[in-house]
């Protein structure tokens, strides 16, 4: 008997504080729930990078270092993987000028700008909802196995 | 991390990951060796590191910006694959040379 699972969709909600620690965690949640679509080396490094990107902004920027929490809920559409990450901090007044290359808020912390480019660069969309005072989601998707 | 401090090179042997959390607890330590006038030049090993955001990127160019103020120089060696591309996206090679 042919025993083969055709599950094509997948979801997963997790809230953790934000706090660094939990940096290495979220990665790693990601990374777990994405090897069900038999990812690339690569294109879990790429994910692990995007999420870290996200969940750093969230912390450093949504939340300035505040307690808070941080949202990340996560599904699956066939290949497609999707990443929701969002916080209910201070969200941004300029996203555009959020997304430039090497603009940042915070350079006397060493944070060199680079956070959305690096989610731009390495995940196949990537899309900001903000309201000021309310908070940021960051959506994006990975299209795993498209380079095979 | 880990580090060794010879003739006034500073070797930061670096954790396997290298995020806004760990960047943050190692920056310190950093600092603290050079504003005491131990280290003149830093060397950034990546041998035992397989992931980087960046964070990884500031921590750089934040201890490139400082030690230029100070006429010293910052490097990184023990580079591979996934850092390699996060290193090239971001340009660091323009300024920071591989030893």
């Amino acid at each position: 008997m042919e025993n083969k699972l055709n599950i094509t969709e997948n979801k997963m909600t997790v809230t953790f504080d934000g706090i660094s620690e939990n940096e290495a965690l979220a990665r790693v949640i990601v990374a777990a729930f994405a090897t069900r679509l038999d990812p690339t080396l690569e294109e879990i490094s790429d994910i692990k990078t995007a999420v870290s990107e996200a969940v750093t902004n969230a912390i450093v920027h949504g939340y300035q270092y505040e307690s808070g929490d941080v949202n990340m809920n996560l599904y699956t559409r066939g290949k497609d993987l999707y990443i929701e990450i969002s916080d209910n901090g201070c969200g941004i007044e300029d996203i555009s000028k959020a997304k430039e290359p090497l603009y940042t808020t915070k350079p006397e912390q060493d944070r060199c700008g680079m956070g959305f480019v690096f989610m731009e660069v390495f995940m196949d969309e990537v899309e900001v909802i903000s309201q000021v005072d309310a908070g940021t989601t960051v959506k994006m998707k990975k299209c795993i196995g498209k380079e095979a | 991390m880990n580090y060794e401090i010879k003739n006034g090179e500073m070797r930061v042997i670096l954790d396997k990951e290298l995020d806004h959390h760990n960047a943050s607890l190692i920056k310190d330590e950093i600092d603290d060796m050079v504003l005491q006038g131990k280290v003149r030049d830093i060397i950034f090993d990546f041998e035992k590191t397989s992931f980087m955001d960046s964070s990884g990127i500031g921590i750089i160019m934040g201890r490139y910006k400082l030690l230029k103020t100070l006429d010293g120089k910052v490097y990184v060696t023990n580079i591979s694959g996934n850092i390699e591309r996060i290193f090239v996206i971001s340009g660091l090679y323009k300024i920071i040379e591989r030893k």
